[in-house]
């Protein structure tokens, strides 16, 4: 999708396009393409207006008009009007009266557009990964530059406290205040890593990153490096992304060549250098002293904190851990200013994030958003409405370990302030929606197994919590369900959540949580009733029959 | 024949990357790089790793153990990985495992007779949006086969018999 100074969306659940809404849409390119507008006004489609009654619905951002119902004849003077002359056609608009329920949500977001934002990915796609001219005719290494000659390092750090950029691994620690811990400790030797090793079940936008704009990352842990005083820095890539290892190596082999890794980095005093380390298929390595115990050479096992990363990392010294996406952030912020990032996104979480839409929607993919979009929007317009016009039951945010978010919370902003309000978390980015014809215990389980294979088994809670967990969710699918289950469930969510050694243990209790929070009547249903109302579940308990009557 | 014998170069490569006095660090890219001729790790190579890098053979074999991208034993020549995490589930690939597995005649994670393909199922691939799929380890590193169906899959399978017949 490009920059686009407006949005049309047409409504195309079943009543609107049996009363023309695919003409319509169709009439709507013809009209922006006769006025050479394609460059400027994207168009997509909305379903679940849950309104047939004002179908065909056309909503256009960023004013959050809604004109409905619209006919074909109605086009030409929409596009006219409202696209080209900037004038709201006042008579065609849906009676605002009777606008209520479903639809009533894009009247909150007046003003701002919902579109993608690419700041993070502006150059995927768009340049040669593996050619750093490319990379540098594209704004690269002016950050470097503007920090290296104009910018003391607690200035550059100022800068991204300024921005007021997070974590973008899943916690959502502000960056400016952790790299300025790592400044803060004295010592000789310190270090940057990058945390690439993204085994999130259904996450992959660190991957796309990576392999499309690699020097981002070698740029911006360069940056860090002289903010926080290191010369050295390791990626510590997943295993499994051959790939982006590649595209990296060659990334580092490049800048090198330039002078812009190495000793005397730009004339100046400054030297840093960079290792690539491959992870070899362990989800846990994602914990960052996991990943400090992985690079030592040893078995990923968290390690006890305090002390932190930032004063006893890896091999001992302060290091500076930060995810792909959370770096990648840091050179656009440094070139156009901190205030700059704060235009974008909500108060309390500025700036985009990118999100992988997947599950029962009809698109799936990735989009770069502003913060503070709800699932509803995701769903509607970047997943072009859940596939079969079935109807949204869940989404999980921030794969396995994310929280299950039902219907009722979907008009939630997506910020982390926002969502730690409402219980639940934002998590690394995925964003799983799933419609009624997932059973949630069903869920619970696939997620379950997962948990029981990666967890490292060093701490007991962990180690012996998911597989109990596992063992029971098994029983109640397969219709062997107590009402004692439920109360083991509750009491091994209790203490995985707080005895586990690290987030693994930690949150791999969290979406068993939400089902027991949101969806316990279903968990009972097939305790209580043997029955999977979904109709997922084997169930295969044999079922009494009645006593035969004589 | 020793790791630094074949390949004298890269390990000497590895072991630069690392501070003089952290060696042990080097031990996950040489399993690779031991890895890379026949898809496992062999006894002797964990032995020689131990030795060159002051920790014992044990301290070895546990990081073989602990990481799932390494194998201690010979697999067949096509180590077919399907993902059938939650994402994945939703696409249908527990299907696609389940009617692979039957039309190679193989349970999940075994090799059919003829030692030419190993189908086992592997967590998340990061590539959810384009399942089924499934990844492949070769001696150059890994190849993704995304939105499979079991025909094309089976075909793909034949092509890799001729190449190497």
């Amino acid at each position: 999708m490009n920059f686009s100074r407006s949005m049309v969306l047409v409504s195309s659940d079943p009543e609107s396009v049996r009363r023309g809404a695919d003409e319509i849409y169709a009439l709507f390119e013809k009209e922006i393409a006769a006025r050479d507008m394609e460059g400027e006004i994207s168009i997509s489609r909305l379903t679940d207006t849950g309104r047939p009654d004002a179908a065909p619905i056309v909503v256009i951002y960023p004013e959050a008009v809604v004109y409905g119902p619209v006919n074909a004849e109605n086009v030409k003077e929409i596009v006219e009007e409202h696209l080209y002359k900037g004038r709201v056609a006042e008579h065609l608009l849906a009676p605002t009266r009777e606008l209520s329920g479903r639809i009533g949500w894009l009247k909150t977001r007046k003003g701002t557009l919902p579109a993608e934002k690419r700041i993070v990915l502006r150059r995927a796609g768009r340049i040669d990964p593996e050619n750093i001219e490319e990379y540098i005719a594209e704004d690269g290494y002016q950050a470097l530059a503007k920090a290296l000659t104009g910018m003391k390092a607690t200035e550059v750090i100022d800068v991204l406290k300024e921005s007021g950029l997070q974590g973008r691994g899943g916690a959502g620690f502000p960056t400016g205040l952790k790299w300025s811990f790592v400044a803060g400790t004295q010592s000789e030797k310190k270090y940057v890593v990058c945390n690439a090793d993204e085994s999130e079940p259904g996450t992959f936008k660190d991957r796309v990153i990576l392999e499309g704009d690699p020097l981002a990352i070698i740029e911006a842990m360069t940056i860090a490096g002289y903010a926080v005083g290191a010369d050295e820095g390791f990626v510590y890539v997943r295993g499994e992304y051959k790939l982006a290892q590649n595209r990296l190596e060659n990334a580092v082999k490049q800048a090198r060549e330039y002078g812009l890794l190495g000793k005397n980095i730009m004339d100046t005093a400054f030297s840093f250098d960079i290792h690539i380390h491959s992870g070899a298929g362990a989800y846990i390595c994602g914990e960052e002293t996991a990943l400090l115990e992985s690079i030592e050479g040893k078995r990923g096992e968290p390690r006890s904190r305090p002390p932190y990363p930032t004063t006893e990392g890896l091999w001992g010294k302060p290091t500076l851990v930060n995810n792909v996406e959370t770096l990648a952030n840091v050179p656009p912020i440094l070139l156009n200013g901190g205030q700059w990032y704060r235009q974008f996104g909500t108060p309390s979480s500025p700036g985009t994030k990118v999100y992988t839409i997947l599950g029962n929607v009809n698109f799936t993919g990735l989009i770069e958003v502003p913060m503070g979009i709800t699932l509803r929007e995701v769903v509607n317009i970047y997943g072009q409405g859940m596939k079969d016009g079935a109807t949204f039951k869940l989404a999980q945010t921030g794969g396995s370990s994310g929280s299950v978010i039902p219907a009722s919370l979907q008009d939630t902003p997506m910020d982390f302030e926002s969502f730690r309000k409402a219980g639940v978390s934002l998590g690394s980015g995925a964003l799983l929606i799933c419609d009624e014809n997932t059973c949630v215990v069903d869920l619970a389980l696939v997620l379950q197994k997962f948990f029981k294979f990666e967890s490292c088994g060093k701490c007991t809670p962990c180690r012996v919590g998911t597989g109990r967990i596992h063992e029971i969710l098994t029983g109640i699918v397969e219709g062997r369900g107590t009402l004692k289950d439920m109360e083991n469930l509750d009491y091994l969510v209790d203490s995985l959540t707080r005895i586990s050694n690290c987030g693994l243990g930690q949150t791999a209790s969290v979406p068993i949580n939400d089902v027991l929070k949101y969806f316990r009547p279903e968990l009972e249903a097939h305790i209580k009733l043997g029955v999977c109302p979904c109709g997922v579940c084997p169930m295969s308990a044999p079922v009494k029959e009645p006593a035969a009557v004589a | 024949m020793t790791l630094i014998e074949k390949y004298p170069q890269e390990v000497k490569q590895i072991l630069a990357r690392y501070p003089q006095d952290q060696k042990r660090s080097a031990v996950m890219p040489l399993l690779y790089l031991a890895q890379r001729e026949n898809g496992f790790v062999h006894r002797r190579d964990m032995k020689d790793i131990g030795a060159m890098l002051d920790i014992t053979e044990t301290d070895v074999a546990s990081l073989v153990g602990f990481y799932s991208l390494y194998h201690d034993e010979p697999a067949g020549r096509l180590r077919i990985q399907v993902c059938t995490d939650l994402s994945c589930a939703l696409r249908g690939a527990d299907d696609f495992l389940a009617a692979l597995c039957e039309s190679l005649g193989v349970e999940p994670g075994g090799t059919t007779p003829d030692g030419l393909v190993t189908v086992e199922p592997v967590m998340c691939l990061a590539a959810c949006d384009k399942a089924p799929l499934f990844q492949v380890q070769t001696g150059a590193g890994l190849e993704y086969h995304e939105r499979m169906t079991i025909e094309k899959t089976l075909e793909w399978i034949e092509s890799r018999k001729e190449a190497a017949s």
